[in-house]
């Protein structure tokens, strides 16, 4: 039975600069579990796109103070590590075509569109629950 | 994020360090786009080696500057990638389309 060793959770103001902000507490919280330069790559590239796809999409025209993105990592016994990333904005039309490569809704901004697709490939699982509101991703990764 | 940009004999050399996401993408575009309207090279090389840290906002910037430099019939080349950011242009299938080398 896995037990829950760490965790942390924080909330911050969806404004740019906070993604970097979200990408140091992750190494972090990483700090002293012993994982290779390769794996801290891959679990800051996970947190930094969801945590800008909650700025940019979830909160698109309203980032700012008043909009708060949830950012919460668990580390297990068994050396998962659960990332979940909330928000609170206009939730995602349709998951499926987020998740097709290069799909974007800022044609201007010269957005790859290939977030989703990245946070898919670096994590083991991917998982996002969302609705007007309320957008839940929840990203799984096992360390070695 | 720091950008140094230096411009000899047809090539201009942008030096990209710190990290490249949402935030800090749009002023590197904003300079980078500046100094190829500015000099016209014949080439552009993005040196990666001082990148630390780039996610999809950085392959959009790519991408983009590979546009750009196609528009003004610039050559582009991508130096010293980190695995990271290979690992990211290999997932956009753009890994072959780059003229990507190392020093």
């Amino acid at each position: 039975m896995k037990e829950m060793v760490n965790c942390a959770r924080v909330r911050f103001p969806a404004l740019g600069e906070n993604e970097g902000f979200a990408r140091l507490l992750t190494a972090g919280f990483l700090m002293h579990l012993q994982v290779t330069p390769a794996i801290l790559a891959d679990v800051k590239t996970m947190v930094s796109e969801a945590v800008t796809n909650a700025i940019v999409h979830g909160y698109r025209g309203r980032e700012g103070k008043k909009c708060f993105v949830f950012l919460e990592l668990k580390f297990y016994s068994d050396r998962t590590l659960m990332i979940t990333v909330t928000d609170l904005g206009r939730g995602i039309d349709n998951v499926e075509d987020a998740m097709e490569p290069f799909f974007t809704t800022d044609r201007e901004g010269e957005r790859s569109g290939m977030g989703l697709p990245i946070m898919q490939a670096f994590s083991d699982s991917l998982r996002i629950r969302s609705r007007p509101g309320r957008t839940v991703v929840t990203m799984r990764k096992k360390l070695p | 994020m720091k950008l140094l940009t230096a411009e000899k004999e047809g090539t201009l050399m942008v030096r990209i360090t710190g990290d490249v996401d949402h935030h800090s993408a749009p002023n590197i575009r904003e300079e980078i786009d500046q100094e190829l309207l500015k000099t016209r090279p014949r080439e552009l090389i993005l040196d990666l080696s001082g990148t630390d840290f780039m996610d999809s906002s950085g392959l959009g910037l790519i991408l983009g500057r590979l546009r750009k430099a196609r528009e003004l019939n610039c050559r582009l080349t991508v130096l010293n990638p980190t695995e990271q950011i290979v690992r990211i242009l290999r997932l956009a299938g753009v890994e072959k389309t780059l003229n990507i080398e190392y020093l």
